[in-house]
C-alpha cells in the first residue's frame, strides 16, 4: 500500500541572525552574541550565515531594558514605514535600522531565521516563543530541540492573539524564533541560566544544518500554551499596586491555576483568589518589566499543534 | 563576664524603605505602615521614610549617585549648589528629618530596609561598633524569625566613617532581605522582611517598658575582610567569567582554598587561592557589577554581648 505524503518545501535556511541585547538589562543572550562577535566558531553551520547581533547597543550599555521605548515592541508596520528623522525614539530609528539589514519584514529578501535572546524574572525554564501556529518549519525545529534537550522540558508559548500579539525584532525574519530564559534577575549573569540558553541554541542550529542537508523531517505534534488574556494587579486610585503575587502562584509558571486558586497576596495578608470559567496555565509570573505594562502574569491554554513533513525545496 | 549595660528609652525610631528605588519589599512595607497610620510604637513615636522617591518613580537603584553611600560627614555639610547631584540633596533633607546626624535631636533608632538578588535570606547589617542595643535586637531577630535563616554582617567601617542612611541615627542597623530581582516583589521575601520588621518594633516595645534582656552569644556573625572582583580580560576590561555554579547562591557557605570561585567564558574553574577559610557573601548581586565587586569574603565570629535594660527601671 502507498501513502501520499504532504511535504511542505521550503527553501534553503541559509541567512541566520542570533539577536541580543533587545533588551539591555537581558544579560545571558548580551553575553552570549559579545562572545560570538569575538569568535563565532561555535555557531558556525555547514551552509549556514550565522550573524550574531547586539540589537539595542545604547540599552546594553546603560544596563537598561529600552532607552525611549521598548524595542520589542517596535517593530509595527508604522514605525517600519515612518519618515526617518531625528526626533523618532532611538528604538524606533534602530527598529528601521534592523529592518534595512534584516528585512524589509515580510519580503523576499528577509533573514530566513532569527533568533532572540531574552530572559525574564519569572520562572520560566527554557521558554521557546512561536509566533505563528502555521510555521511548519519553526514548529518542526521546536519538536527537534524538545526531543534533543528532554529530560529537560522546554515549553512552547504561542503568542498569536488578536490583541494580544506584539511586532518584536525577531518578525523582522520568515521564521522568528523567540528564545525566553528564566529566572534570572535583570543586570545579572547567572551561570547556569547563560549555559541552558548556549545548549538550545546548539540544538537549534545543528536542526537548521540537517534541514539544509536536505534530511526530512516526517509530521509531528507539538504541545504548545496559546496565550489567552493577561492579569494585572490590583491597584488603588492612584496606579500603585496594592497587592503581590501569591506566595503559590509565585515560581510556578506552565502549573494549571484553577478557579479559587490563591492569585495575589495584599500588603495587609489577604487573599485574592483567581475567577476565571476554567483552569489556565500562567506564565511571565512576576517578571520585572512587566509591571509598568499591567500585567501580573500571562494565561495560557494548552493546544496541539500538527506540523506537517517538511524538507528543504 | 561583661558588666550590664543601662540605656534610655528609645523615644524617636524611624523605618526607612526605597533607600535604592528598585528594592521593593521596603517600597511596599514601609507605604504598608503608612497605609495603617502606624505612628507609635508603644511609648515609642515612629516615623516611617520613602527615602529616594525620584528612583523609586522610575523604579532604578538612584538617579545620580548611589543615596546608601552619602551619609558621610563630608557629603552631608557639602554646600549644594546647581550642579549637586539628586541624591546629595537628598541625604542633606534627610538628616535634616532623621538627624541631624551625630546630635542629640537624631532618632534614636534608624532601620533601613533593602534587598539583594543574592542569596542572602535575612541578612542584619551593622558598623563594626559593637552597639548592645542593636546586637540585642539582632539577636531577638535571630530567635524570632522562622522564615529565612538569620545572619549579622559587620562592616569593618567604624561608625565615624559611616556613609549609609542608617547611620544618622544614634542607634542603627538595615535589613537586607534576599534572593528578590530588583524591580519585582514576591511575596515570600515581603513576609520575610516585614517578620523581621515587627519583631525589632516588638522588641523596641520590650525594651520600653523595662523589660530584662540577659547577656549572651550571638553566632552566625560575619565580619567583612574583603571584596572579590570579577576576573577581567587585561586589554580590553570586559568582564571573562560569571560566578561559578558551585558558588552562586550558596551565600555563607565555606569557602576554602582550591573551592571554585568563577567559571570563564572559556569553560576554566577559576579557584580561591586565600589561605584563610572565608564566607562568601553579596554573590552576584546586581547592583555590585558597576562597583566590580563579585561577592564579599568575611570571618565567621562569635559575639558576646552584655544584659541590657533601660535606664531608670
Amino acid at each position: 500500500m502507498t501513502s501520499i505524503s504532504n511535504v511542505s518545501c521550503f527553501n534553503e535556511a541559509r541567512r541566520v541572525a542570533i539577536f541580543g541585547g533587545t533588551h539591555g538589562n537581558e544579560m545571558s543572550g548580551i553575553t552570549l552574541v559579545n562572545l560570538w562577535i569575538k569568535n563565532g566558531k561555535e555557531i558556525q553551520r555547514k551552509g549556514v550565515e550565522t550573524k550574531p547581533f547586539i540589537t539595542n547597543p545604547r540599552a546594553v550599555e546603560k544596563c537598561t531594558r529600552y532607552v525611549d521605548t521598548d524595542l520589542n515592541r517596535a517593530f509595527t508596520t508604522e514605525n517600519l514605514s515612518a519618515p526617518s528623522g531625528d526626533d523618532l525614539p532611538y528604538e524606533v530609528k534602530r527598529a528601521q535600522q534592523i529592518n534595512e539589514i534584516f528585512g524589509p519584514k515580510g519580503s523576499p529578501d528577509a533573514y530566513d531565521v532569527i533568533f532572540d535572546l531574552h530572559n525574564t524574572t519569572s520562572n520560566m525554564g527554557c521558554t521557546l516563543i512561536l509566533e505563528s501556529s502555521k510555521d511548519h518549519f519553526n514548529l518542526q525545529m521546536m519538536h527537534y530541540i524538545k526531543k534533543a534537550i528532554a529530560p529537560d522540558s522546554c515549553p512552547v508559548l504561542l503568542t498569536e492573539h488578536p490583541l494580544l500579539k506584539y511586532s518584536t525584532s525577531r518578525s523582522v525574519a520568515k521564521h522568528p524564533i523567540g528564545l525566553e530564559v528564566g529566572p534570572q534577575p535583570q543586570g545579572v549573569l547567572r551561570s547556569n541560566i547563560f549555559e541552558s540558553m548556549r545548549v538550545v541554541l546548539k540544538h537549534a542550529l545543528d536542526f537548521i544544518e540537517l534541514f539544509n542537508e536536505g534530511l526530512e523531517f516526517p509530521p509531528c505534534s507539538v504541545d504548545v500554551f496559546r496565550v489567552w488574556d493577561k492579569m494585572d494587579y490590583p491597584r488603588d486610585t492612584n496606579g500603585n499596586i496594592i497587592a503581590m503575587v501569591h506566595p503559590n502562584l509565585q515560581d510556578c509558571d506552565w502549573e494549571p491555576l484553577n478557579p479559587g486558586d490563591p492569585m495575589f497576596q495584599m500588603f495587609d495578608g489577604t487573599t485574592v483568589r483567581y475567577e476565571g470559567v476554567g483552569t489556565v496555565y500562567p506564565t511571565f509570573i512576576n517578571e520585572a518589566a512587566y509591571y509598568e505594562k499591567q500585567q501580573a502574569f500571562v494565561t495560557t491554554r494548552r493546544e496541539t499543534l500538527v506540523a506537517g513533513a517538511i524538507k528543504k525545496a | 563576664m561583661m558588666d550590664p549595660v543601662s540605656l534610655p528609652p528609645l523615644s524617636r525610631i524611624a523605618i526607612c524603605g526605597g533607600t535604592h528605588g528598585n528594592e521593593m519589599s521596603g517600597v511596599h512595607l514601609v507605604r504598608e505602615l503608612q497605609r495603617q497610620k502606624m505612628e507609635k510604637v508603644g511609648s515609642a513615636a515612629l516615623t516611617t521614610v520613602i527615602s529616594n522617591p525620584c528612583a523609586i518613580q522610575v523604579c532604578r537603584r538612584y538617579i545620580d549617585k548611589d543615596l546608601n553611600r552619602c551619609f558621610t560627614d563630608a557629603i552631608l555639610s557639602s554646600p549644594v549648589t546647581g550642579d549637586t547631584p539628586y541624591e546629595v540633596r537628598r541625604a542633606q533633607e534627610l538628616s535634616a528629618l532623621l538627624g541631624p546626624k551625630g546630635s542629640v535631636q537624631a532618632m534614636d533608632l534608624v532601620c533601613d530596609l533593602h534587598n539583594s538578588t543574592s542569596n542572602m535570606g535575612l541578612s542584619l547589617i551593622t558598623y563594626f561598633n559593637q552597639d548592645p542595643l542593636i546586637l540585642h535586637i539582632c539577636r531577638h531577630i535571630q530567635r524570632k524569625v522562622t522564615l529565612a535563616p538569620v545572619r549579622l554582617i559587620q562592616l569593618d567601617t567604624p561608625h565615624s566613617d559611616a556613609y549609609s542612611l542608617d547611620s544618622i541615627g544614634k542607634h542603627s542597623f538595615s535589613i537586607e532581605v534576599g534572593p528578590q530581582p530588583h524591580g519585582v516583589i514576591r511575596a515570600d521575601i515581603f513576609n520575610i522582611m516585614k517578620e523581621a520588621v515587627d519583631q525589632t518594633l516588638e522588641w523596641v516595645r520590650c525594651f520600653n517598658s523595662g523589660s530584662a534582656f540577659e547577656g549572651a552569644e550571638v553566632d552566625n556573625v560575619y565580619i567583612f575582610v574583603k571584596s572579590v572582583e570579577y576576573p577581567r580580560d587585561p586589554e580590553t576590561n570586559h568582564v571573562t567569567a560569571v560566578i561559578h555554579p558551585q558558588l552562586q547562591d550558596r551565600d555563607f557557605c565555606l569557602l576554602r582554598p582550591g573551592d571554585p570561585m568563577f567559571l570563564t567564558f572559556s569553560g576554566d574553574t577559576v579557584k580561591y587561592e586565600g589561605e584563610e577559610v572565608l564566607h562568601p557573601f553579596f554573590v552576584n548581586e546586581g547592583a555590585y557589577y558597576e562597583k566590580n565587586i563579585a561577592f564579599h569574603l568575611g570571618r565567621r565570629i562569635t559575639l558576646t554581648i552584655p544584659s541590657l535594660q533601660m535606664k531608670g527601671h
